[in-house]
Formats: structure tokens, sequence, C-alpha cells
């Protein structure tokens, strides 16, 4: 092959090789036409008798889709059996005189002809879609007396979801909605295309969504006997399908309850979960929306409304908004100062009511100051000195290794969709979130602020209560989950979902001890007591107040701030202090100071869960059954 | 001014890039598939001619893109490609159990499908930079060059995929003058091992069995084409059902839209893969022998145009361009008919799908392009 070849011989050579490349072409194509006359000629009589036999097809029968419940059977999301009216746009000649015609034998307001447009757009033209759902026995009666006149159209029984909790824990149990391109091109992708032939809906958000597969069922299938035109003769062999799966959560929905009642029009989130599981006793977001719009696809108005209120109902603000965590980041401070061994408790500082640091004066909330402050003391009176000079001390590296095993600034893993990640400040993550080079450098002052809760910290409320939950659960930190058990709905074998220690942070138990003491004195003696006077169990809190709109030097006078800029009010919490079976955080949107707003939220979700003890106007009973009395 | 708007300048300004064999050729082809497609799949048809005209326009300015120029391009494409299927090994979104598809925010995209042309490519850059001096040793290099992209698609696994592209690359040597001492060993191999498999089908489709080198899926693949009925609801269905839906075919077709496997739903994947099926079920074989004419005009024409090309990277790209064509519709008629295993490869320019029908009608018009330049070099 080295031998030199001169260009004619090169191109020669070329020349010989298409030659052989071309009669290789020809035997294989001719090995195809042999195939083909084989098939087409020889094994003509046997191939069409097969295609003539060939007449079974197979009919997909739709599962029912499982049921959600609460902890204590409550049902938040079930199915009913409706007929609706289809129309298939392709096998309709004039689809609005159709529809014209159609509204004389039933009721179809603009709204269904808007959502009727709108699903157009989104699937192809031979799918049959709803133009009226749930329709009367009259209607029913009606349409099928003058059926002949509409081909194209037709009555189909089918199963609707329900979720008779209305807005109660929508944002947890979610929607589901009609199956669109981008869920098609998922379902492919995960090769269910089978199973989902002739579903037309699937899990859009929350737990709707993020369970999708247990909910859903497997199709079964009817094997049936077409005539030439396609049409079904006779059935030969039925595979009943199998329904979904109910999903029992760990939530109490009473709970829920009243926590979504107690705040009332504020908006804001609640996070509350067992600390020595993960299970999420309640995950409230307010505003709320009513997952029933979303069923058979959302008319364009209230979607509207739904997406232009500036509360942002859709917005689940317990795991997607992350606020700076204020003074209810102290009680961690503190615990992170004893762990790196940077105080002991006993340390005192004499607080003279501020901190200067690089030609800032960072100021006390009380003027003059709170005299000698120890750690526990600089918990329940919340001395901002004590962690000005203890952020200085620990540094910001130190600070954001310890916050990190704590889940600060990470997703949890919650089984919800959609959760933010937070912020936990860090000259690394300043490097990654900022473009240019003066603004990634990291300034000795702000790590001042970080030591209080504020400057970049941000974090979901579900980050505070799984902290809060590792810290009294002795440092074992687990993934929070709100299903408890998937049930199957056949058998009734349940599947329990087994609580996940994510990792067990090696603290000192008398360390834990401290803050745990200290922040069942803020409740006693502190910020909290208003709040918790007269509480017959013991309980540990911190409040938190993180400021939205930073004023220039002048004080902060509730009054004077407008509504939307007033600061956020947060409050965590856990108890009973000597074994903690609850662990929750509560933000309140522009509540104010902490002790204000959002400790009595927390107290009236304790009193229920701990004692049973239910706030006047709130039926004591199952709230199913005040709904279905209304 | 009055000349700038004078239509038949503009028509001759549209037409002089292209070759009339290959335009004629390709048109055939896209108006067969879309007469199948109102018959298979209506509703899709606007897509068709969207996808067709973007591809149009890609072969339209490939071919107006002079070999040169290409060869510039080579190089580079040739590293992005190898760079982002490396970055899929790392970071792809998996589906399918493959890790295939990069996500790059806005889209995911599939690097494998550029290596397709890109490998032919940067091979012929390649003996075009050691032409006069090529030495054994350049075949050595060219063949790593070829393996790399290879051994990492064949990895997500893409078996089908790796197999063209390898294919594509062993073209390229093999007009470089790959020794036949090389060729004619691995094809004998090939061609006994082959053989044994179908002799001995039986014993090692055991359940349990297993397959040095192969996953447990191309195992299931090549057993079920060996025996289709054992599987007929899973695999083994697709090509029990496109057997019956050739072979009831008979000579003349049961007529356009009256094909009874492609409307009662016995045919899977009916307008992409499978659409072959649909082809013969309704036109016959008459309409499958009218297929592979135009197919086999069309790699006459790719031949004729490598044996007049100027340069050796010219010659040695249009000669593996036009294999590549072959070998799609080989593949993809063999798997079909079954005679073949099925893996993923579509019927060129037949095949709905727009990726496939891009990458293909870039091909044609590097061909093309081949062809209007043979003069402008020197020689």
């Amino acid at each position: 092959m080295t031998v030199m070849r001169t260009p004619e011989q090169e191109l020669a050579r070329f020349r010989g090789r298409l030659a052989v490349a071309g009669v290789v072409a020809l035997l294989c194509f001719g090995l195809l036409a042999a195939r083909f006359f084989y098939l087409q000629v020889m094994r003509y009589d046997y191939y069409s008798t097969r295609a003539e036999d060939n007449r079974i097809s197979l009919v997909p029968i739709v599962p029912n889709r499982g049921l959600i419940t609460d902890r204590h059977g409550t049902v938040l999301a079930r199915n009913y059996s409706a007929y609706t009216l289809e129309i298939t746009p392709s096998r309709v000649a004039d689809l609005d005189a159709t529809i014209e015609e159609l509204s004389t034998l039933v009721d179809i307001q603009p709204k269904d002809r808007r959502r009727l447009k709108k699903l157009m757009d989104e699937s192809k033209s031979f799918e049959s879609l709803p133009i009226r759902n749930r329709l009367s026995d009259e209607e029913v009666a009606r349409f099928i007396a003058q059926r002949y006149r509409f081909p194209g159209v037709e009555l189909k029984a089918r199963l609707f979801r329900d979720y008779p909790m209305g807005s109660f824990a929508s944002h947890v149990i979610g929607y589901i909605g009609r199956i669109n391109d981008r869920d098609l091109e998922r379902i492919e992708e995960s090769d269910d295309s089978a199973n989902y032939r002739g579903t037309d809906h699937i899990g859009k958000s929350g737990l709707e969504k993020s369970y999708e597969r247990d909910l859903h069922g497997i199709t079964g299938f009817e094997e049936v006997e077409v005539d030439s035109g396609g049409r079904a003769v006779r059935l030969l062999r039925r595979t009943p399908a199998i329904p979904g799966n109910n999903v029992v959560l760990t939530l109490d929905l009473k709970l829920q309850e009243i926590v979504e009642k107690a705040f009332g029009n504020r908006r804001g989130a609640l996070v509350a979960i067992e600390p020595s599981t993960g299970g999420v006793l309640a995950l409230v977001s307010t505003p709320s929306f009513d997952p029933n719009l979303f069923v058979d696809g959302i008319a364009p108005q209230d979607w509207d409304q739904l997406n232009t209120d500036q509360d942002k109902p859709l917005l689940n603000r317990a795991i997607y908004s992350a606020y700076p965590p204020g003074s209810t980041f102290k009680p961690f401070m503190a615990l992170g100062a004893l762990t790196t061994g940077k105080r002991t408790p006993g340390q005192t500082l004499a607080d003279p009511g501020y901190f200067n640091y690089g030609g800032h004066r960072f100021m006390d909330d009380k003027v003059g100051g709170h005299g000698g402050v120890d750690m526990y003391k600089s918990i329940v009176v919340s001395c901002n000195t004590y962690y000005y000079v203890l952020a200085n001390d620990m540094g910001i590296e130190s600070i954001a290794n310890f916050m990190r095993p704590l889940g600060f600034g990470q997703r949890s893993g919650i089984d919800l969709p959609g959760e933010a990640e937070g912020v936990l400040p860090s000259p690394e993550w300043k490097k990654r979130r900022f473009k240019r080079p003066e603004q990634q450098k990291w300034f000795g002052g702000e790590t001042i602020s970080v030591g209080i809760g504020q400057g970049y910290n941000a974090y979901t409320p579900l980050q505070m209560a799984q902290a809060l939950g590792a810290v009294v659960n002795n440092g074992v930190l687990y993934r929070p989950h709100i299903a408890r058990h998937v049930v199957d709905a056949k058998t009734g074998e349940k599947r329990t979902i087994e609580p996940e220690p994510l990792r067990t942070i090696p603290f000192k138990q008398s360390h834990i001890d401290l803050i745990k003491r200290a922040m069942v004195g803020v409740n006693k003696a502190g910020t909290g007591s208003r709040a918790f006077a007269g509480a017959p169990y013991e309980v540990g809190g911190k409040t938190g107040t993180a400021q939205v709109y930073s004023l220039k030097g002048g004080k902060y006078v509730e009054g004077r701030v407008a509504e939307r800029l007033r600061d956020h009010s947060w409050f965590i919490a856990f108890a009973p202090a000597d074994k903690p079976v609850i662990a929750l955080a509560v933000l309140v949107e522009n509540g104010g100071f902490g002790a204000q707003s959002a400790a009595p939220i927390a107290r009236q979700a304790l009193d229920y869960y701990l004692l049973g003890k239910v706030p006047a106007g709130i039926a004591a009973e199952d709230p199913a059954a005040e709904e279905s009395a209304e | 001014m009055n000349s700038r708007l004078d239509p038949r300048r503009w028509l001759h300004y549209l037409l002089a890039p292209l070759d009339g064999p290959l335009t004629l050729l390709i048109l055939i082809l896209v108006g067969y598939a879309a007469v199948v497609m109102v018959s298979a799949s209506p509703e899709r048809l606007g897509t068709l001619a969207l996808n067709t005209a973007v591809a149009f326009s890609v072969m339209w300015i490939a071919a107006k893109t002079p070999p040169s120029r290409m060869m510039s391009a080579a190089l580079p494409l040739y590293a992005i490609g190898v760079l982002l299927l490396i970055a899929v090994a790392l970071f792809g979104d998996v589906s399918k159990g493959a890790r295939r598809w990069l996500n790059i925010g806005v889209t995911r995209i599939q690097p494998s499908e550029l290596l397709k042309i890109a490998m032919p490519l940067t091979l012929a850059w390649y003996f075009q930079s050691r032409e006069g001096m090529l030495r054994a040793r350049d075949f050595f290099i060219a063949a790593g060059l070829l393996l790399l992209p290879v051994g990492l698609i064949a990895k997500q696994p893409d078996l089908g995929t790796s197999i063209l592209v390898a294919a594509s690359g062993f073209y390229v040597l093999f007009f470089a003058g790959l020794t036949w001492r090389l060729i004619l060993p691995v094809a004998v191999v090939g061609i006994v091992g082959i053989g044994a498999i179908v002799a001995m089908g039986d014993t090692i489709c055991q359940p349990g069995v297993d397959w040095p080198g192969l996953r447990e899926y191309q195992k299931h693949r090549v057993c079920t084409l060996l025996d289709p009925t054992s599987d007929p609801l899973g695999k083994g269905f697709h090509i029990i059902q496109s057997t019956i839906a050739i072979g009831s075919g008979g000579v003349f077709g049961k007529g356009w839209g009256k094909g009874t496997q492609t409307h009662l739903d016995f045919l899977p994947e009916r307008h992409t893969d499978f659409i072959f099926a649909v082809l013969t079920e309704e036109f016959g074989l008459a309409g499958a022998l009218f297929l592979v004419v135009v197919y086999i005009l069309l790699i006459f024409r790719g031949l004729f145009i490598a044996a007049g090309a100027p340069t050796l990277f010219s010659r040695l790209l249009a000669g593996a361009l036009t294999l590549i064509f072959f070998t799609y519709a080989f593949v993809n008629m063999g798997m079909v008919s079954g005679i073949l295993p099925v893996v993923g490869v579509p019927l060129p320019f037949v095949s709905y799908g727009g990726t496939a029908l891009v990458t293909l009608c870039l091909g044609v018009g590097m061909l093309m392009s081949i062809q209007r330049h043979r003069r402008r070099v020197g020689t």
C-alpha cells in the first residue's frame, strides 16, 4: 500500500471500486426484489388469507384513576361518571353550523365554544373533543332522539375528576388536564404510549403529576372482531383495565383547613412536618385556587383571572417562593457557633446596641442594646448585635458549610413538582450568580447581614421546616414527603412510602438541648410569649421578620409603609419540646413583625394538632360533611 | 432594474445550482411519499410540506456551497460532533433507556445525527490532506477518527445510528483504497457468522444465554427476526404485521387507501419506519419495484458524479454519500420485509421525519455541488 502510484493509477483504482460498489448495490437490491417476489407472488395466497383473517382490533379500556385521601381517609380527589357531548372536527363539515344546531338541543354557553376553540388549537383534528360536559338526563334524551342529524358528534359516558374540597389543599393535590403535545412527547419517551391509548387526561401539577404513574392505572383491552369497514361486530376477549392506585397522604386535612382559614385573606405559606419521618402534616399556600376549573380545559377568562391576579393564587409559596428567613435563622446560627467551637453557651457579649464594621453601623432593634447577652438570651430576646459579631467571627464560608447539610439552599426532594432551590449565600454562590467581576466579589459587610438572616439568604418555608425538623430530631434529616401509602385499589395491598433519612448531622446533644431550651424561652418570656400565653404544652419557637424594603436611615414605622412593602412575618416552632411530633414554619407576606401575624397561626395549628382544639367558625366534624351539606 | 425583476432570471438563479437528474429523482421520491401519506396519515401532510420546504432549502444552500468550503468545515463539524457526543454521555437526557439527547435549554438535539454527514466529510478531508503520500499508517489514523464517535454512539446505546455512521466512514476508507486483504476476511467472517446465527437460532435464543458485547434488547431483536412468532404481541408483532401487509399486496396491490393492514391499525409506525409496508400493501410488487428502480437510478447518478469528480476529497465524499443513501434504503426495506433486524433507519426521502429528511437532502445538495464544480477546479 505504500507503493507510490500515479494520479492516473489512483483514479483507475477509484473507478474500479465505484464499479464494485455499484455491483454490490445491485446485488443487494436484487436480494430485496427476490424477497418481495417471494412474499407477494409465491406466498401471496397465504398472506392475503392472513390479512383477511386479520380482523381483530384492540379497543382500549381506560382504567379508573386512583383516589387521593388524607391520612384520616378524607377524599381529596375522586371520580364520577357523567355524559359528555363530543365532536370530531375533521368529521364535521361546518363546525359552527353544527354547534349552532346542537345548541337548540343542549345548553351551549359562549364559554363552552371558546374552550372548544382552545382545545382544537392544542389537538389534532381527528381527535374527539368535548363541547359540553355533564349533560343533564333531559339533554341526553333530547340529543339521542336527534342523533342521526349529527354525524361526527357523539355522546360518551366518561369519568370526570372531581376535587370535593375545592380550593383546600389545591397546591398539594394539583389537578389533571387534557393531554397536550408536550405531555404526549413525554409519554412517548417513557414508552407509555400503549398504556395511554384511550386516556385523554394526565396529572399536570401537584400530587396528580408526581404520582401520575400510580394514579393512572393500567389500560385494558377488548379484542373485537371488525368488519371490512372497521366497525366492531363481536367481542372476542376482554382484558380488564387495572384501576389506578389510591394515594393516601400524611397530610391532615383538618389541620390544613384550620391553617388556611387562619390565614384569611393574607398571602403566605405554612409547612408542618413530622420531624421523625419527614411526613408533611400540612402544606399551605394562600391564596389558592379551585382545581376543578382545570379538569376539562380551563375557560380562558378563568385562566386570565388566575394569571393576572397580583396575589398569584397559582404560585405554591410553600415550596416555590424563597424569602430571607430573618431572625428565624438565629437558632441555626447559634447551633453553628457551638458546633464549630466559635462560642460556648456561657460566653457573654456586652451589647451596646450596634456593631461597627467597615465604616457602617449595624443597628440592634433595641436602642441602647440588650446589655450582657449570652447565647440563651440572644435567642430569647433576638439580639442582632450578638449575631453580627458571631457572623463576623465565623466567616461566610464556615456559615455556609454548616448550613448546607441542613438543606438550606437546596431542593428538599419532596414528592411535589416545581420546587425552588433558594439561596444559601457564599462567595462561590456569588461568583456563579453574577457576571461582572466587580459584582462577584464577596464583601465582609455582607456576612454581617447573613448572620441575622437578611442579605442574600432566601429559603422556602419548606426548607425552614425541614431544617428545624432535623435539629429537633437530633440531627437526622428526612426527605419531606406527602404520600404515606400507595394502596392497590383492588386488593387493598399497601405500599408504604418509607421515611427516607437523607443524612445524620453529628450534633452534640448538649448543644441541641440548649437551642431547644432557648426556643422554649422565646415562647415563655421572649418574642413569642404573647401568642403562646397559656399554652398547656411546652413549645419552642422563633419569630422572624424579613425585610422587603430597605429604609435608608429612616426608622421603620409599619403604618407609613405601603402594604406590599411591609416586612414579611416568619414564625418557626416545634412541640412538644421534650419529644417533638411536629415542626413547622409559617410565613405571612407583608405581615410585619413575626410575633404579630405569623405566631398566632402557628398557635392555632399546634392547638389543633396537639390538643384537638378546633377554632370557632370551623366545623369540628369532618370538613367533607360540611361541604356536601352546602 | 427591469432585468432584476425578470422572472426568468430568478428562475435561472434558483435552478442553476441544482443537478437535473438528482432533483427529478428526489421529487419523484417525495411525491411518492406524499401519495402514500395521504393514505397512511393524512393529517401529517402539512408538516410534510413544511419539512420538505426546509430540506429543499438546505439542499439548495449545500448545492451552492463549493466543495473547498465544505472541506474547511469538515474538521470543526467533526470536533463539535464528538464534543457534543461526550456531553451527551456525561449530561444527556435518558429516554427509553438510552442516553441520546442533549438538552441545550431551548430544545433537545441528537448529536449523532450530525455525525452522519460530518464523518465522511472529515475522512475525505483527511485523505485529501495526505494525497500523494498515503501510507498504511493513515488508514489506522482514519480508523481511529471513525471509531471514536462510533464507540460513543454505540455506548448510548444506539446500534442503528452507530452502524450507519460506521458504514459512512468505512465507505470513505474503501474508496480511498483500503486493501482487499483486510476487507475480504472481514466480509467472509461476517457472512459465515450471520449464517451460523441463523442456523443455530433455536439454541442461542434461549432465555439466559448472554451474547458477548450485545445488550439484551439487541439480542431480542435478532432472535425476533429469526422467529417472529416467539413474541407475537411484542416486538415480533411489527415484523409479522408488516410481512402480512407486504405479502397480501400481491402484484398490483390493494389500491390506494385500501390497505386493510394500514387502515385497521395493524401496522406500527406506519408513517415513519414502516411506511414501506403501507406502500407495498397498496401498490403491490409493482409499487415496490418502482421504488427500488428509483433508488438504483439515484445511486448510479451518485456513483457517476463520483467518477467525474475532480479532487480526491470530492471523489471520496461523493462515493461515500451515495453509498449512505444505498445503506438507508437497503436496511429499511430489508427490516420491513423481515430479512434484517429492526433498527431505527428511515426509508430515505419517503419516511416522515424532519431531521432525517434534512440530513439526506444536505447529502444530495453536497453531491450536486460536487457535480456543478467539477470543471472549476483545475485538473
